[in-house]
């Protein structure tokens, strides 16, 4: 018999073992006379089960974990008896972590093996670009603009009116610049559809592509993400042969083409017109803007500049409609959000769902609180560069504006969960440290802001003139903020300043109240 | 070891930046190929990159010494990374990064005087619900906890 077997090929899943499982199952198999094909998909993205093993039974997959090495004998012997095991999970599908979510931008991930591209179109791949290519560029724009779908990097601008105005800009060479230097602390989710669903974003920059006029393609990703990398370039080579990259995408009359460059380890890369300068060849340092990336972007071309998961939306969109995907969420907040639940945390991994979702539903009963079981103190929302939050602020809804409203953002959608054992100055002098390491060094209140901030935290902590030197951090947040070029040091008040407002107790100083405002 | 050991050599590197010179921006890939063959990016490099790009060698020492990931003498033969960032942080990160120093007996960012490993901080791996993290010779390391951390540092000092 023929046993078909999932085991992630995610990094995260092979950080706590998963190559090791493969190895035993496969061993365990052979002791048995048992073929297996075993498939390495992508992540389901519920890392506290991890590696989370999966068995395909005649009705549906069957989950079970986090399998060890040395489970592999009794698992095997389980699966081909009656599947009853301590770590039997149920049927994946209604594993309650991952029913209550809406899956659109992750709806495949962890599902299709990532490298096959047959795959991808057996679970209803591909369609977002037939469609796009039925309705020609100027509606593609549309569609993209009537979804509301807003950046999903963090600044959340909107996606189609940055295709929008490429499209309008007329020139000879056009470029789709894909985002994937995912540099925030607490976010995994670009990585995770690049590792496991590869084709979902190639298919949604060669959307863009035909939208805008643009033929050639880059994804930009971090080399802290080898896996990554290379599962993107195996994906692209396979999308070649197949004809979805090419002279004539998926048999059209147009042509795109891709490839993968690699970051060299500098955060503020992540910052988009960083980027563009860093993949000219340059020290990856900040534009001044205007003139906008979609006049002048990529070596002074029209360029669109998206994030892995504004393209990775795309073919969903595409493929179901403005109208559909535009149903979900709240405000001007439209569609899902992949929310990343991260650091001291029970329930860890990728939550996608719609906006509107309060912080505390997020942490406390979707996270399960904290995995040290202390109680949950702050959590950190967006990054490095977003606000600290206490438990008062826990019926704050996820959505760009009321983040924005609570002096906060949800970035990437990143939550690092601390417990009371945090020290909330410590976490204020990191951000500062954490931006003096990555400033650019093109705009002063980022570059020299960031190093007088380390050193008057430093002093705060000493107690050395603590009232003068909180009023001195209170004015370099504010010179940095509305001094910086970009959103590093722009944004690195929001850490440093919710820290100090929200747990004055750890800098030593009497409560806020409302005294900040 | 994670990369290349090859001792430097002219006409290799110019084989690689040879490779390179059709791409658009090609400065990145040429300094990531020329590191990924010799494990770091020789001075004796850059006017010969300068010449190939027709740009000048201080563009060229300007781009080398702004990215983090670009070394300028080869590293030790293990490297091993410890994620410093927030969500390690959060898990427990820093007193394992403490106890690392203590035992390899020295500080971040350096190499110990054997020349056997490069401790080094990270900045973010994106196992980030698996913190804290680490990475030995490109060898992805989650749930790290003191004895599983102990036995990367005995592995690293092999």
């Amino acid at each position: 018999m023929t046993l078909r077997i999932y085991i992630p090929v995610d990094a995260a899943a092979l950080a706590v073992g998963a190559e090791e499982v493969a190895s035993a199952l496969h061993a365990a198999a052979a002791r048995h006379n048992v073929t297996v094909d075993l498939v390495r998909n992508g992540s389901r993205g519920l890392y506290w089960l991890e590696p989370m093993v999966e068995v395909a039974t005649p009705v549906g997959r069957v989950a079970y974990g986090p399998v060890a090495p040395s489970d592999a004998e009794g698992l095997l012997a389980a699966i081909l008896a009656d599947g009853a095991h301590a770590l039997r999970l149920g049927p994946t599908e209604d594993i309650p972590w991952l029913k209550r979510q809406t899956r659109l931008t992750f709806a495949r991930c962890g599902i299709v093996d990532p490298r096959s591209l047959e795959d991808y179109r057996a679970h209803g791949g591909c369609k977002g670009l037939e469609r796009a290519l039925s309705l020609g560029a100027e509606a593609n724009v549309e569609e993209v603009v009537q979804s509301g779908l807003r950046g999903r990097g963090g600044a959340g601008f909107p996606t189609g009116i940055k295709w929008r105005t490429v499209a309008q800009t007329q020139s000879t060479q056009k470029y789709i610049v894909c985002n994937a230097d995912e540099g925030d602390s607490g976010t995994f989710a670009d990585r995770m559809i690049m590792e496991g669903d590869p084709f979902v974003l190639i298919e949604g920059m060669a959307i863009a592509g035909i939208a805008t006029g643009a033929t050639k393609g880059y994804v930009y990703i971090r080399s802290e993400y080898p896996h990554a990398v290379a599962a993107m370039e195996a994906a692209i080579a396979a999308a070649r042969r197949g004809g979805l990259l090419g002279n004539r995408v998926a048999g059209s009359s147009f042509a795109f083409d891709m490839e993968v460059r690699v970051g060299a380890g500098a955060y503020v890369c992540g910052e988009e017109t960083s980027l563009l300068d860093s993949l000219e060849g340059k020290r990856g340092q900040v534009r001044a803007k205007p003139p906008l990336p979609a006049h002048k972007g990529l070596f002074g071309r029209p360029t669109v500049i998206n994030n892995v998961l504004s393209l990775a939306s795309v073919p969903i969109i595409l493929d179901k409609g403005a109208a559909f995907y535009r149903d979900f969420g709240m405000g001007r907040s439209r569609g899902t959000m992949p929310i990343q639940l991260a650091g001291n945390v029970k329930h860890g991994g990728l939550y996608e769902t719609a906006f509107g979702i309060t912080l505390g539903e997020l942490v406390d009963d979707i996270g399960g609180g904290t995995r040290s079981g202390r109680p949950v103190r702050a959590v950190q929302v967006g990054g490095p560069l977003g606000a600290y939050f206490p438990r008062a602020l826990f019926d704050t809804p996820f959505d760009y504006e009321a983040f924005a409203a609570r002096d906060g953002l949800i970035g990437h959608g990143g939550i690092v969960v601390f417990d009371d054992t945090v020290d909330m100055a410590k976490q204020a002098r990191f951000a500062m440290e954490f931006c003096a390491i990555e400033s650019c060094g093109k705009c002063t209140p980022c570059r020299i802001g960031a190093a007088r901030g380390v050193e008057v935290v430093d002093r705060i902590i000493k107690n050395d003139h603590r009232a003068a030197n909180i009023a001195v951090l209170e004015d370099l947040c504010n010179t940095m903020k509305f001094g910086s070029l970009c959103a590093l040091g722009g944004f690195t008040p929001y850490p440093v300043m919710s820290a100090l407002n929200h747990f004055p107790e750890d800098f030593g100083a009497p409560p806020r109240l409302q005294a900040a405002k | 070891m994670t990369q290349g050991q090859a001792p430097w050599n002219k006409d290799v590197a110019l084989e690689r930046i040879r490779d390179c010179l059709n791409r658009e921006g090609p400065l990145l890939p040429i300094l990531h190929a020329l590191q990924e063959e010799f494990g770091y990016i020789d001075e004796a490099a850059e006017p010969l990159i300068a010449e190939a790009l027709n740009i000048t060698r201080a563009e060229v020492h300007g781009v080398i010494t702004f990215y983090h990931d670009f070394r300028r003498a080869p590293a030790g033969r293990h490297v091993l990374k410890l994620c410093r960032a927030e969500a390690c942080q959060a898990a427990g990160g820093d007193p394992l990064a403490a106890h690392a120093e203590a035992r390899l007996g020295v500080v971040m960012g350096t190499t110990a005087r054997d020349g056997g490993v490069t401790l080094e901080a990270v900045y973010c791996l994106g196992l980030c619900a698996t913190a804290p993290s680490a990475m030995l010779d490109g060898r992805l390391v989650g749930r790290l906890d003191e004895r599983r951390l102990d036995a990367l540092l005995t592995e690293a000092q092999q």
